[in-house]
């Protein structure tokens, strides 16, 4: 085979929409599954981390679902749930939950004692000690887990080229079947580790305006 | 598509038929297969990551390089290497031997590497008292106090090989993921969801019979305060 380079400038050129739509359909859809399990396991996080007893057995199932290898979960779901983005949605949801759930409640356990207990002396209620006090505290451990979770949602999407709805998994799955496109291959390869290290920049960007006290202590 | 009891109904019968198990290429000799790329590229992961982990973290260097590949190896597409490697002309079990190993080795260096360097400084500090040199220090203090670190390593990238070569399956390689690809490619939906509970299951055992592997493995003095 002729000319069969591993990099290619011009198919990228050649073949930029289809790239930049399957680029928007993987970033759409790591968002929407990154979205859907924070607000999943933040609150879930909080309920767990005031009881022991609840914490055990939720942290036990999160784990023994994030287990399941993720073909398989993509392949138990797709036949129930149908062929397309639904399973590979739900899925993804299910393998951010887990890192979520830990970040939350490591960050949630890690509030100086003292901090609560000024604010139990200032007469806060358990509600409100969890939104202005608890949670702000946890915040840097919540969006470390939302970054964890998004880079590897990020590398996840490509699995879902089993159930026919990878992002830019299908193009590197077509590339292989056409006779092993090379440049199709690294192009989404590559575009997938781009877009990953994006979100992960955007997520940063976000958690430190969203933490100006933390800059504050370092400088 | 059918509908869902229909699909249940037909993994249900396909995994009770006797022959689907024991078949050639059955899923006896599939799993089989799977468990023996399992090992290879845990023995592969392990021949690189244990020495060099530990000798990092004996040296204390590299701390930023650990860092980094880690967090490196989470962005990357397994898919995408396996097909890269296909592409590349490297094909069937030894690619996927060799992307399982290549994925497996950040996690088995980090936590070897941790373990060495998070070793008690007052043990260490005896052990040169002793007059021990660094390779003893290493062998004799540092490794056995990393134990629980790297059994908790090895059970994780266990587990995550054996969940990792089912994807290869989408490149012709081999073991139990084939019965995902080939029901998907048939359009036989009962033997995809058949296939991923197979897959799946596999996995759970795994992880459930390593547990008790780890825990036994554990020296006793270190098991107490172990989460």
């Amino acid at each position: 085979m002729p000319g069969n380079p591993w990099f290619s400038w011009s198919y990228v050129v050649d073949n930029a929409p289809v790239l930049w739509e399957r680029t928007a359909e993987h970033a759409s859809l790591t968002i929407e599954a990154v979205v859907i399990s924070a607000a999943i396991a933040v609150p879930l996080g909080a309920l767990i981390s005031r009881s022991r007893w609840l914490a055990g057995p939720v942290l036990g199932t999160a784990a023994v679902l994030y287990t399941v290898p993720s073909l398989a979960l993509f392949a138990i779901l797709a036949p129930l749930l149908g062929i397309g983005r639904t399973p590979v949605l739900v899925g993804l949801v299910v393998y951010a939950l887990l890192i979520i759930l830990r970040n939350t409640v490591a960050g949630l356990a890690t509030v100086d004692p003292a901090v609560l207990d000024a604010a139990r002396g200032l007469g806060y209620g358990p509600g409100r000690m969890l939104v202005e006090v608890a949670m702000p505290s946890a915040l840097p451990s919540i969006i470390a887990g939302l970054r964890l979770a998004t880079v590897s949602t990020v590398a996840l999407v490509t699995v879902g080229v089993v159930v026919g709805y990878g992002g830019l998994g299908q193009l590197m799955f077509q590339g292989f079947r056409n006779n092993f496109y090379r440049a199709e291959i690294m192009a989404a390869t590559l575009a997938t580790i781009l877009l990953a290290l994006v979100l992960d920049l955007a997520l940063w960007a976000a958690g430190r305006a969203l933490t100006p006290w933390l800059r504050r202590r370092t400088s | 598509m059918s509908a869902p009891t229909g699909v249940v109904g037909e993994a249900f019968v396909w995994l009770n038929d006797p022959l689907t198990w024991t078949e050639p290429g059955g899923l006896l000799e599939l799993t089989g297969e799977h468990l023996l790329m399992t090992a290879a590229a845990v023995a592969v992961a392990a021949a690189v990551a244990i020495p060099l982990g530990a000798w990092l973290g004996h040296s204390g260097r590299g701390a930023g390089l650990v860092v980094w590949l880690t967090n490196a190896s989470r962005a990357l597409p397994t898919l995408g290497i396996i097909l890269l490697l296909a592409a590349g002309g490297l094909f069937g079990n030894t690619a996927t031997v060799i992307a399982a190993a290549f994925f497996a080795v950040p996690v088995l260096l980090v936590n070897t590497y941790e373990g060495v360097r998070g070793a008690d400084p007052d043990a260490r500090d005896a052990a040169r008292g002793m007059g021990m040199s660094g390779g003893r220090i290493l062998l004799l203090v540092e490794l056995p106090l990393a134990t629980t670190l790297v059994s908790a390593g090895l059970r994780t990238t266990i587990v995550q090989v054996v969940a990792t070569i089912p994807l290869a399956a989408l490149a012709g390689g081999g073991g139990l993921g084939q019965v995902i690809a080939f029901g998907m490619g048939t359009q036989r939906y009962g033997e995809v969801l058949a296939g991923g509970v197979v897959v799946a299951a596999l996995c759970l055992a795994i992880d459930a019979v390593l547990a008790i592997v780890q825990r036994l493995a554990t020296p006793v003095p270190l098991r107490v305060g172990v989460s």
